[in-house]
């Protein structure tokens, strides 16, 4: 999935410390500020724009480390 | 047929009875006669916590191997249900002190520093403190603002505490804080600091409604030390899977305390009650059994939270601790705990009437009911449901 969407919408709901756009796709999102609880924004709204669903494991740092983790379990659960 | 459990197997056991009954009796002894003092004059109990020392309990936690009791967290909340009974300040600190044992306990040990500091603590019997709490953040335990400045092997903190229980009485203080200058909020580690390397400039004092004897001041902390006092890993993780259950279940098991003596004075007023007319039971007998039913509720979710937490401890799964059916459930047993708290003081306070009203009568309830009401507070309750909500939405098992 497109590492720019999903930056964009870090950006809108993830409430981090540091300018989203300057992410590297590699960059640590939890050193970002990203905390389990604000995953939880940035979850509805990556399942509301690319229309999935993640499941209760995927809520975690495997999943929500960084943009590049985050786009290709997108995919993978666009493709299931 | 069974095999028959060898006698090590058993003799823990038989161990942990023998030391609640020295327990209750230290309660009955010591704490319970500072008790009423110790909160009229808002003052550290020092002759309960001299008593604790004694028996080495701060040390309940730490391992057998480096010369602790090696106790479980439910022997834990046993004991901190036990000296609820008997003076919830006591209590309190006692509780708060075992949840940053337990967090180098669970988090640290395998660090040289941390495994002679466990061996400090049981010979000095170290009483620790915790600020989690910052001027600018409130109780969002997940953020900070100060953070540590590393130089080399040294470090320096400050921070702005506005309440630290016992902190001027501890003989280390653990602070969560960012772990550089640059690091996002959240992005924390905890931090031991010693009595020797800070200073605490006092902000605030501690007239409270209830655990007065907290001595829970608000400070200025300025402090230094060596980096190897930097507790290991993200808070993140010490945060799931040990501050957050730990400090629920022992809370929990000490409001339980403070219920369960309430009904004990309330047993005592109905049993007086009913001896001016055998063969009739009075009414505040139906309402003692009625709040009997409210304590058993508020032990069963203690209960079922520890029996979560000892499987999740057994397994040693860190996905686990941070998944949000476990983090709710933890925040579940301590919204209804601070409440059903309350609501069984207040129950008890029907029942004793006026000798419960009183200050200065044996059933009084006065010191109960206003430590319970600091229950729902520290962590504020509203916070904690906003956090539930959050995760129930995200929540999918
Ligand atoms: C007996 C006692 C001992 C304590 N000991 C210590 C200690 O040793 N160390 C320590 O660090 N702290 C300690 N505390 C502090 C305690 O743990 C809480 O962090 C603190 O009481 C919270 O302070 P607060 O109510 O001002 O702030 P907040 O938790 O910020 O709450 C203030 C108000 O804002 C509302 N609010 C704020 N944010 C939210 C939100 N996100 N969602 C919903 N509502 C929100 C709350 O409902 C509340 O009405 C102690 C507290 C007590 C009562």
């Amino acid at each position: 999935m497109s590492a720019q969407q999903i930056r964009e919408l870090i950006a809108q709901h993830a409430r981090l410390s540091v300018n989203a756009n300057e992410l590297g796709e590699d960059a640590d999102l939890y050193s970002a500020g990203l905390t389990s609880l604000t995953t939880v924004n940035l979850m509805l709204a990556l399942e509301d724009h690319f229309n999935v669903e993640f499941t209760d494991k995927m809520l975690g740092r495997k999943t929500f480390g960084s943009i590049r983790l985050l786009s290709e379990a997108i995919q993978e659960l666009v493709a299931a | 047929m069974p095999k028959p459990l060898r006698i090590a197997e058993i003799s823990p056991m038989l161990d942990f009875l023998a030391l609640t009954d020295r327990v209750h009796a230290i309660g009955r002894e010591i704490i319970a006669q500072y008790a009423d003092e110790v909160d009229r004059n808002a003052r550290f109990p020092s002759e309960s916590l001299e008593a604790l020392k004694a028996e080495k309990l701060l040390t309940a936690y730490v391992p057998i191997e480096l010369g602790g009791m090696g106790l479980d967290i439910s022997q834990l909340s046993k004991i901190c249900e036990i000296l609820g009974q008997y003076c919830a300040s006591t209590a309190m600190i006692f509780a708060m002190h075992q949840i940053q044992v337990g967090c180098i306990v669970h988090h640290a040990l395998g660090a040289d520093f941390f495994a002679n500091y466990a061996r400090d603590m049981v010979k000095h019997q170290y009483l620790l403190a915790s600020a989690t709490t910052e001027l600018g953040i409130g109780g969002d335990v997940r953020s900070s603002i100060c953070a540590v400045k590393i130089d080399g092997e040294l470090f320096t903190l400050d921070k702005q505490a506005p309440v630290i229980s016992y902190g001027a009485m501890a003989d280390a203080i653990l602070v969560t804080c960012r772990q550089s200058e640059a690091a996002a909020k959240s992005d924390q580690v905890q931090v031991l600091v010693r009595r020797d390397d800070l200073t605490l400039t006092q902000l605030a004092g501690w007239d409270t409604l209830g655990f007065r004897g907290t001595c829970s001041c608000g400070f200025s902390l300025v402090s230094k030390g060596r980096v190897e006092q930097i507790l290991p890993g993200p808070y993140a993780a010490i945060h799931s899977k040990t501050m957050h259950p730990f400090a629920h279940i022992v809370w929990g098991s000490l409001w339980l305390g403070i219920a369960s003596d309430a009904l004990g004075r309330a047993r005592i007023a109905v049993r007086a009650e009913a001896r001016k007319n055998p063969g009739v039971v009075p009414i505040s007998g139906t309402r003692l059994a009625e709040a009997d039913i409210v304590l058993f509720t508020m032990r069963s979710g203690l209960q079922s939270v520890l029996a979560d937490y000892h499987r999740l401890l057994d397994a040693n799964n860190q996905d686990a601790f941070s998944s949000f059916g476990f983090a709710i459930r933890v925040n579940n047993l301590k919204i209804s705990s601070s409440n059903l708290v309350i609501d069984i003081v207040s129950r008890a306070m029907l029942i004793c009437g006026i000798a419960g009203y009183k200050n200065d009568s044996k059933l009084s309830l006065g010191r109960h009911l206003r430590d319970a009401f600091g229950a729902s507070l520290m962590v504020n309750n509203d916070r904690i449901l906003g956090q539930n909500a959050t995760m129930q939405i995200g929540q999918r098992d």
